[in-house]
């Protein structure tokens, strides 16, 4: 090239400040980006935004691009529509997975990018829809992210903002500006905010919060698994019943078991009573014997640990009279007071949405009648005809209180019931199962006890629950030689839960046939 | 109403000389508009230039002072055919919709008017809706402006050139007789800039000085012989009128050093994206300087070919830098070259890619080949140029694809159309699978994950038309879903007259939400709103009686899900022939909350008693099943972990953007789910009895309470 001529002596290096924010449809990503450009633009900085918000406007995920940079005698910069991979100052995002999102999209890179993150979650259908556990692992995401950017500050915005009376943009605008990311002093982030005139007050404190949490304490830790909460044994439990419970929980189980083995005996005294407890611990103790005489301890008496879980679960089963239980309780009353907030001189109401059918009436009853009836289908089904159907329970009024609590009455009958015949039935030829396997292949004996967790929920989802173990369970005979039949049996139990007609779990079984 | 309002926006029409507009693209537009001297404006409301309409529709006072007719209008196509106006008379029309779809119902009226051609500027502003963020196929209007022989301009989007642009356009259009599309991009659309306004201008010539002195020229008719002589005049004419006026006004615009061995043509619309690629390269500045020599088309149709063929001469080669399939103006170049026996090479898909959206990694890596293949040079002691490939390619950023999950648009909280998609889903449950054809708007969203609904859509009130060919004997039904907005815009003839006359024996759902919602709320002919500028309240259900159809039911909660299942399920079994039409009455829940909350606030201060309504789970209750989030995806129903070990996951939980719209309880009592939902009526400043009795209540049932805690022996909590 011709040194003369070469125009490119000419050019000004000057590049502009480059944000992006990844935002959801309705958290004021908008008022973000306009405050970020109304700060620039008093600040004497030339600045433009630019979005995509078409339909994503309604809940989907979108973004908004921003390019600053100091006004430079009458010239207009020529800016950017649209951010490039790799060449982004700032990244805020308004929600972890959004974040996530962000490294993907190549925005956020190690030789340049601040990320600015909330670390709060709001669920995706594709997670919330699974009927088993569909929330996708936080911890990959920060994994990313502190791999992807130069410097992260990420904490929980959306609460941090609930708190102050203000939504998530303020909190986000003030992790900007506690980031220090933006030449500009505080003062005029918050004269941006008070420009703005509408909700100054609750804005400038959600600001100010995150502006200092920004700077002291700029991460939140996050966890893939969901906290548990595990009670320490109680010296003693005022009442001689349950410390004898707490007793032999000590006296007569493997240390491994006794949180599991406390937080069942808890759940199964409020469901029936000390001495349903007791029945519990038998079951699990006969269950632990059988364990210890093949090999458990090797194992960390996996399958007692297990049992210990599974035989409360399935010992408190979900009938009428726990919900009429649960609901008709003075600390549920006030547990919901609490979550919808009623104030002083206000007054509040529940209204429960119950459709019981004739099967859960049966249950009720006591096994002999309640079997008679199902034996008769006619006259079940003109009874079911008359009980099937939606009914609106006024809890806060005397009738249906009345009535919901006289079913959680019925809990001194429970024993008798038709239904709690079924559940020793079913829980038995389950437990049976799992004994079977014990001397066989000890793993595939615990994960036949995991296995009860395919069955919760209530009338068709109930039945759905006990197809899908039964499905389950049926791979049973070609698993129980195979050394590796656990690891399948757990695969198995996890594709059930992937979907709701159970596509992926016939596709599992199909493979399962053919090993 | 549109959703939100714009009275802010609407003092920024009123801006005079010399005042600085700050504000989004499209306003900047409106703004232009109104500095243009128009006589009228109309157009059809969608993303992106939905607030051209609504800020215009909040104006009326402004409107008033100055003379201009403002309308919304049926369609696109009753859009089209107002502009008209401009036909006979020397009045300056605009009109707007979202490109392409708005341009394929307007291309009708479009047709006939630039074969006529018109005396008056006629403008047509479209929302190119392409790319990230569009809701549509992606088509380029560009086949509309050669079809017809409209002229269209795609400015460089910034404020000014987007402003200066309308300016032109009316006067190009008046120098060519031609209407004239001006197409600005989603981005464009809502890019936050700056210029310097003007005064607003009243019209010169008015419509009422239109109106009352009748003017008629046979010749502008499209019948023949006319048409004849119109394809002619538009040829040997007016073309040439346009080319001329392009090239003394000089709207097309040239950048960088007059010589080069390279040069690049772009599309106006395209410069800032291929300006940032030409900085990273180390060939240009963020002012504009470029050492590259550019032709900026900010007119796209027709070409130049006298700019062109100087442009190109005594270059190596060229690229053509625009977006979308096909490559129109590269072939017209091409055309050119041959022609004119030009030998300097012209690129431009060969290695672009031929669809999608040039976005500026995909410019960047197009115009390093095109540089390398004929001036390798210029790219050396260039700047690192941005790469996140490594990052992209770390086992650590891959893992994320299988973690974060796709947000696609969705209802919102509260939308009285989840419901009915409830209620399909447990027919479907009883009755097995239909097909069912969709239509576009807000309902759409059933198509997606939790509800999978719905198998074609082909077009604004379409729905319906789109099932007729399986008016045939058959077990099932075809479903077919139209909304309130599609039902004005086309569906009332198109669909459900067609479905009448035909005797077609499918069912029809018309989602009734009282606005055109998923442009932004806007007022229509069924809105219950009373808007004082329109007449709404018209009844759907007497619409489609009017038409001639016997099987109507009007549903006016679709939140009564047992009863929106049974009316379906009566449709898809009863004996009865010709169309079964369901229409299906809520008010849509975004718009319903902002007119109702400040009322309720309001009332709830002023002492009234109130009750507020919004829904929880006993988490107690709850087994972690979410077949309620199965029937709802409703975005305030989430699910959350407990802190019980017994509980591997996460249950249900209702938060606190709760609007208490009842489609949870109502689903699990239709599907029999369970019985953890409950709904909390918080009464704000109850009365004397209220208390009264409340306190009666809490008394005995406390009694209870306390009798029973006291009884039971249990672990401390």
């Amino acid at each position: 090239m011709n040194e003369t001529v070469n125009p490119k002596t000419l050019l000004v290096s000057d590049k502009p400040l480059t944000l992006a924010i990844m935002a959801m449809g309705g958290q004021g990503g908008g008022v973000l980006s306009d405050w970020i450009v109304g700060l620039a633009e008093a600040q004497g900085w030339m600045a433009q935004s630019t979005s995509v918000p078409g339909v994503a406007q309604r809940t989907g995920a979108t973004i908004y691009y921003i390019e600053m940079l100091p006004a430079r005698g009458g010239v207009s910069p020529i800016f950017s529509l649209m951010p490039t991979p790799g060449d982004v100052d700032v990244v805020l995002a308004s929600e972890l997975m959004e974040a996530g999102r962000s490294v993907l999209r190549g925005l956020v890179t190690p030789d340049r990018t601040t990320l600015i993150a909330s670390t709060h979650r709001s669920f995706a259908v594709g997670e919330k829809e699974k009927p088993g556990d569909g929330i996708g692992d936080p911890t990959v995401v920060v994994g990313a992210t502190d791999f992807a950017a130069k410097r992260t500050i990420a904490f929980d915005m959306e609460t941090l903002a609930t708190k102050n009376g203000s939504v998530i943009s303020a909190s986000m605008f003030g992790a900007l500006a506690g980031a220090g990311v933006l030449p500009f002093a505080k003062e005029a982030f918050e004269a941006t905010i008070r420009g703005g005139g509408k909700g100054v007050e609750p804005s400038l404190r959600a600001f100010n919060a995150s502006f200092e949490r920004a700077q002291s304490k700029p991460r939140d830790e996050v966890s893939a698994t969901p906290v548990k909460r595990y009670d320490a044994l109680p010296e003693s439990a005022a009442h001689p019943d349950l410390d004898r419970l707490v007793h032999r929980l000590r006296a007569e189980f493997p240390e491994v078991a006794w949180p599991l083995l406390f937080a069942g005996i808890k759940k199964l005294t409020d469901f029936q009573d000390a001495a349903y407890a007791g029945e519990y611990l038998d079951r699990v103790g006969k269950l632990y014997a059988l364990d210890r005489t093949h090999g458990g301890e090797a194992k960390d008496f996996a399958f007692t640990v297990q049992s210990a879980k599974y035989v409360a679960v399935a010992m408190a089963y979900d009938d009428v009279i726990r919900v009429a239980d649960l609901k008709t309780r003075g600390s549920r009353f006030n547990r919901v007071a609490k979550e919808v907030g009623v104030k002083d001189g206000q007054i509040l109401y529940m209204t429960e949405y119950m459709h019981p059918r004739m099967e859960e009436i049966c249950g009720m009853m006591p096994n002999g009648l309640g079997r008679w009836i199902e034996s008769r289908p006619s006259l079940f089904a003109w009874l079911d005809r008359r009980i099937n159907k939606g009914r609106r329970v006024q809890t806060g009024t005397l009738f249906w209180f009345l009535t919901l609590y006289s079913i959680a009455g019925l809990r001194r009958i429970r024993r008798g019931t038709l239904r709690h015949a079924q559940e020793i039935e079913h829980r038995e030829a389950w437990l049976s199962a799992a004994v079977a396997q014990l001397a066989r292949n000890y793993d595939l004996a615990v994960e036949v006890i995991n296995n009860r967790r395919l069955v919760k929920g209530y009338s068709d989802t109930h039945a759905r629950g006990l197809s899908k173990f039964d499905r389950v369970m049926s791979a049973l005979p070609l698993l129980q030689d195979r050394a590796d039949g656990a690891a399948w049996m757990k695969r198995l139990r996890q594709a059930a839960l992937l979907d709701e007609s159970g596509i992926a779990l016939d596709g599992a079984l199909k493979t399962v046939a053919t090993l | 109403m549109a959703e939100r309002s714009f009275a802010r926006e609407v003092e920024d029409l009123k801006l005079g000389e010399g005042e600085i507009f700050r504000g989004e693209g499209i306003l900047a537009i409106t703004k232009a508009l109104l500095q243009s001297g128009v006589s009228y404006v109309g157009g059809y409301q969608g993303s992106p230039i939905s607030h051209l309409m609504d800020v215009l529709a909040d104006a009326k006072e402004i409107m008033e002072d100055l003379g201009v007719h403002f309308e919304t209008s049926a369609s696109e196509a009753a859009a089209a055919a107002m502009l008209s106006a401009s036909v006979m008379y020397p009045v300056r029309g605009a009109v707007t919709w979202k490109s392409t779809a708005g341009t394929n119902v307007a291309s009708d009226a479009l047709s006939n008017l630039s074969s006529g051609g018109v005396n008056g500027g006629a403008l047509i502003i479209l929302g190119e809706d392409f790319g990230e963020g569009s809701s549509i196929m992606q088509e380029r209007s560009h086949a509309f402006a050669m079809k017809s022989q409209m002229w269209l301009l795609d400015p460089r989007p910034n404020l000014p050139s987007m402003v200066q642009a309308v300016e032109d356009g009316f006067q190009l259009s008046e120098a060519s007789n031609t209407p004239v599309m001006l197409q600005v991009r989603i981005r464009a659309c809502h890019v936050h800039g700056q210029f310097v306004a003007k005064d607003n201008k009243r019209p010169e010539f008015t419509l009422r000085q239109a109106l009352e002195n009748p003017v008629r020229d046979v010749n502008r008719i499209v019948l023949p012989p006319a048409n004849f002589a119109q394809d002619k005049d538009k040829l040997e004419r007016r073309w040439p009128a346009a080319i001329n006026f392009i090239k003394e006004r000089k709207l097309n615009e040239f950048f960088g050093p007059d010589e080069g061995e390279i040069g690049i043509i772009t599309l106006g619309g395209l410069y800032n994206g291929v300006m940032r690629s030409l900085q990273q390269l180390g060939l240009a500045d963020v002012y504009g300087n470029s050492s590259v020599p550019i032709y900026v088309m900010n007119v796209a149709y027709p070409t130049i070919d006298e700019e062109v063929v100087d442009f190109c001469l005594g270059k190596k080669a060229v690229i053509m830098i625009e977006e979308g399939a096909p490559e129109y103006i590269e072939q017209s170049l091409h055309t050119l070259m041959r022609r004119r026996d030009i030998q300097t090479r012209l690129h431009g898909k060969d290695i672009l890619p031929r669809g999608g959206e040039y976005t500026a990694p995909v410019m960047l890596k197009g115009l390093t080949t095109f540089i390398e293949m004929y001036n390798r040079l210029l790219l050396g002691n260039q700047p690192p140029v941005p790469d996140p490939t490594p990052v992209l390619n770390d086992p650590k950023v891959k893992a994320l694809a299988d973690v974060v999950p796709a947000r696609p648009a969705g209802f919102c909280t509260g939308c009285p159309e989840r419901p009915i998609f409830a209620a399909m889903k447990l027919v479907e449950k009883e009755l097995g699978e239909h097909h069912v054809s969709a239509d576009i708007g807000c309902h759409l969203f059933s198509i997606l994950p939790p509800f999978n609904i719905g198998g074609t859509t082909m077009g604004y009130g379409l729905g319906p038309a789109s099932a007729s060919a399986f008016n045939v004997d058959a077990d099932k039904r075809s479903i077919a879903v139209m909304g309130d907005g599609g039902f004005w815009h086309n569906g009332l003839a198109t669909s459900v007259g067609n479905a009448v006359f035909n005797k077609q024996n499918g069912v029809i759902l018309v989602v009734d939400n009282y606005y055109s919602a998923a442009t932004g709320g806007q007022d229509i002919l069924s809105s219950r709103a009373i808007n004082p500028n329109r007449k709404t309240n018209n009844s759907i259900v007497d619409a489609v009686k009017g038409i001639g159809a016997t099987w109507v039911r009007q549903i006016d909660r679709t939140y009564d899900v047992a009863k929106m299942r049974d009316t379906l399920k009566e449709a898809l079994t009863t004996d009865e022939t010709g169309p079964k039409i369901i229409v299906a009455s809520s008010e849509c829940m975004l718009n319903k909350q902002r007119r109702v909350r400040p009322q309720f606030a309001k009332a709830v201060k002023d002492g009234k008693r109130m009750i507020k309504e919004r829904f929880g789970v006993d988490e107690d209750v709850c087994t972690g099943d979410h077949a309620c989030i199965r029937l709802s995806g409703c975005p305030s129903l989430s699910v959350k972990h407990t802190d019980d070990p017994l509980k591997d996951d996460p249950v249900a939980a209702i938060d606190n953007s709760c609007v208490g719209c009842g489609n949870c309880g109502e689903v699990s009592e239709a599907a029999v789910l369970c019985p953890s939902f409950y709904r909390a009526d918080v009464i704000h400043n109850p009365t004397g009895w209220d208390k009264f009795l409340a306190k009666l209540r809490a008394s005995v049932i406390g009694w209870l309470q306390a009798r029973r805690a006291a009884g039971r022996i249990v672990f401390a909590d």
